[in-house]
């Protein structure tokens, strides 16, 4: 029978758009400079302006930080108290910031919803640490960085994963947002505001160009982005957390079902497949046979499943590497499901037949293109695999997931599971990594 | 009792028969029992956290407006409407079924439920009840709920309900045989009760998933099932709790599913007993939509096996329209 769920659109009210952004620096929206204008990926049409921040926004940031840093350092109990209330007033504020992020990011709503539990989940989690760094295996007495640079691409959970624990620590944020979506992290700093963090300790400056005086960076992104900003300040701890680069290893003897969720729950990122050869046929007519019945679709829908790219460029990056892949051989299957006419859509996307010198196997992907390769051992899928940033194992068999997991060396690594972000657990790359 | 004099001679072994046609490459695994545990072991398994995550997942459709409307009117149809007590009487029955006709007299839009689940004996007074009515009359059998009886026992429960009319027969598995690892056990009595009716009815076969040790053992009963030639896999008695939920019917979808693109046939899912409200029947029918497919949401591939689902359905149906 033909029934299907109809639309269950959320009202764009809700997001409390405001007509301009700007940047937030010492507790208040400052004026900044030249307008940027904001897009909803969703429609191609202009959402609102964001003033960008200049060198005199950013030199006024980090003057203020360094003011708020020494109170902020040295008093851990009131710290605690402001990040549970900070996480409070975003759990409050839930369905408004998940709206903007549907607006702003293209994020399907439900989706943008459980982003932003997971952003309170991680505040609650760092606000516990405040008081009780003595015993966090830091030494005695340990001692904040001071003003710390965040620069972070993508959805809000990562920005938090940088501030929250930087914050908690007793340094002060100065924050870069990801420039296809910067009314989140503004929002966010609102609600810092409100929730009673002292003025200056989280500063977000859009298309800010950090200067050398802060003390620390922490940069969450694609490695080309985190190359980029290590230039930033040189000679000061560098934390970085490359993102994408997500592996997944579909062992023979896989929960196939489960894999094909995780798989598609992690679509539009940056993610491979591989496969064992012998269960490959059915892991993909599985995967296809669930992407066609993926809703795609407007963001704002309740029961959209996959919204547009962040911006065109991502979309036309990610239309040339497809095209490559045809080029070099692979073989290309598309959902049926009609896309909307307007927005910076794609269709999900399955390559079979992918060799690992493909450029859709090596380069960083954006939207929800899928090249799957297939091994014949598993040490044969894990020198496939190189070192990738994140992973997932997937085998019904415990030694095998270990001995899959222990050689991948990636930067976190999901057994029968993606994505699932603990906040109690610290999430550092195995290299480059500083303890704040 | 006219069935019992009809009934074949039963010998330990089981004469096995083809699978259906078309089953290429799954007609030799009821062969016996280490050919079936080989099979059956051989599927992939089935991950609990994974599988519970896209339960609640699915569950999170929002359902509203003219498709909350469609989506009861089908879930109407789909219903089994149950009366599965000690103390049911011909009157009681003839009650329910007045209500399976016409689940809404003030609604003339409301469609008939698929059919009325009784006990073998009260088959004759639904069947009565029901003539000349798309209501299909189901029968439990084989000394339902527990199946602790002996093979003939069972075919005497099945022979009953048939003579009385029943059209459809809902088996209980072995769960004791089962457990104990003896699926050639529990495959030999689908088979016998299968070609005892012949054609007569279209036969479910109950996996009592609440009595299973956990999901890997619901795929591996359904396909054994699905061997045996069962129409339909249907989750429990609702005699024991847990009965369906949404995690035990997504595998049960998934097992029809597979059976499907290997052999090209499609086969049913009850979900019974648990189902209460509206909003949980709701949701059974998006994971029926997004496990198996769209092609499942008809009454002849997917049921509700619930007594007090129906009037939920029907209070939840007078508030949206």
């Amino acid at each position: 029978m033909d029934w299907d769920y109809g639309v269950a659109r959320e009202d764009a009210a809700g997001a409390r758009l405001k007509p301009a952004y700007s940047p937030f620096v010492d507790g208040r929206f400052v004026g900044g400079g030249d307008p940027l204008t904001v897009h909803n990926p969703a429609t191609g049409e202009p959402l609102t302006e964001v003033a960008t921040a200049g060198a005199a926004d950013v030199e006024q940031a980090i003057a203020a930080a360094r003011r708020a840093q020494a109170d902020w350092g040295t008093s851990p109990a009131r710290r605690a108290r402001r990040l549970f209330r900070f996480a409070d007033v975003v759990a409050g504020r839930a369905s408004e910031m998940a709206l903007l992020e549907a607006l702003d990011a293209g994020r399907p709503v439900r989706r943008a919803r459980d982003d932003v539990s997971a952003v309170a989940a991680h505040l609650r989690s760092a606000a516990g640490w405040a008081d009780k760094l003595e015993y966090a295996g830091l030494g005695p007495a340990p001692l904040p960085v001071g003003v710390v640079g965040v620069l972070v691409t993508g959805a809000l959970p990562a920005v938090v994963r940088a501030v929250a624990p930087a914050l908690a620590c007793g340094n002060v944020v100065v924050l870069v947002p990801d420039p296809d979506a910067p009314l989140g992290a503004l929002v966010l700093a609102e609600a810092g505001a409100e929730a009673g963090l002292p003025e200056g300790v989280l500063n977000v400056l859009p298309a800010g160009v950090l200067s050398g005086d802060v003390d620390a960076v922490a940069v969450t992104g694609p490695p080309a982005f985190c190359r980029d900003a290590a230039r930033l300040a040189p000679g000061r701890p560098f934390h970085r957390r490359a993102t994408g680069g997500l592996v997944q290893v579909v062992h023979d003897d896989a929960p196939l079902d489960q894999a094909v969720d995780g798989i598609v729950e992690a679509l539009e990122g940056d993610q491979r497949v591989l496969v064992a050869e012998s269960v490959a046929d059915e892991l993909v007519e599985l995967l296809r046979e669930r992407l066609a019945r993926l809703r795609v679709g407007d963001p704002l829908d309740h029961n959209t499943d996959l919204g547009p790219l962040a911006s065109p460029q991502q979309r036309d990056r990610a239309v040339a590497l497809a095209a490559a892949a045809d080029d070099e051989g692979a073989r290309r299957w598309t959902g049926p499901a009609p896309l909307p006419e307007r927005g910076w859509f794609l269709a999900p996307t399955v390559f079979t037949d992918v060799a690992p010198t493909m450029r859709i196997a090596r380069e960083e992907l954006a939207g929800p293109l899928l090249p799957v390769l297939t091994f014949r051992t598993p040490a044969e899928a894990v020198a496939t695999a190189g070192a990738p940033r994140a992973a997932a194992v997937w085998t019904d068999k415990g030694s095998r997931a270990l001995w899959t997991a222990q050689r991948l060396r990636a930067g976190v690594t999901w057994v029968n599971a993606v994505g699932r972000w603990d906040p109690a657990v610290p999430a550092a790359a195995l290299a480059d990594h500083l303890v704040f | 009792m006219g069935g019992i004099t009809r009934l074949p001679t039963v010998t330990a072994t089981v004469p096995r028969t083809e699978i259906r046609a078309g089953v290429a490459g799954l007609a030799d695994v009821g062969r016996d029992d280490r050919s079936l545990r080989r099979f059956l072991h051989g599927l992939p398994p089935v991950d609990e956290a994974g599988l519970e995550l896209r339960s609640a997942e699915l569950a999170r459709r929002r359902v509203a407006g003219s498709a909350e409307l469609q989506a009861l009117d089908l879930a109407v149809s789909m219903v089994d409407l149950t009366t599965l007590e000690g103390a049911d009487t011909a009157g009681r029955v003839r009650a329910l079924c007045a209500q399976a006709r016409r689940p809404d007299p003030a609604n003339l839009e409301v469609p008939p439920v698929a059919a009325v689940c009784v006990y073998p004996d009260l088959a004759g007074v639904a069947a009565e009840a029901l003539r000349g009515t798309p209501v299909q009359i189901a029968a439990v059998a084989t000394a339902f709920p527990s199946g602790r009886a002996s093979l003939p026992v069972k075919l005497a429960d099945t022979a009953l309900a048939l003579d009385g009319g029943a059209t459809e027969i809902d088996m209980v598995i072995d769960r004791g045989a089962w457990l104990s690892g003896r699926y050639g056990h529990v495959y030999d009595e689908i088979v016998a009760v299968r070609e005892f009716i012949d054609g007569r009815a279209h036969l479910k076969v109950i996996l009592e998933t609440g009595e299973l040790p956990g999901y890997d053992d619901v795929r591996r009963a359904a396909w054994l099932a699905l061997l045996a030639g069962a129409d339909v896999v249907k989750t429990s008695t609702g005699k024991t709790s847990p009965a369906a939920t949404l995690p035990v019917v997504q595998v049960l979808l998934q097992a029809v599913r597979d059976w499907y693109r290997a052999t090209g046939e499609r086969r049913g899912v009850k979900a019974a007993g648990g189902i209460r409200r509206a909003p949980d029947a709701v949701r059974h029918l998006v994971a029926v939509r997004e496990v198996a497919g769209p092609e499942w949401l008809t009454p002849a591939l997917f049921r509700f096996g619930a007594s007090s689902l129906l009037d939920d359905l029907l209070r939840r149906r007078r508030g949206v329209a």
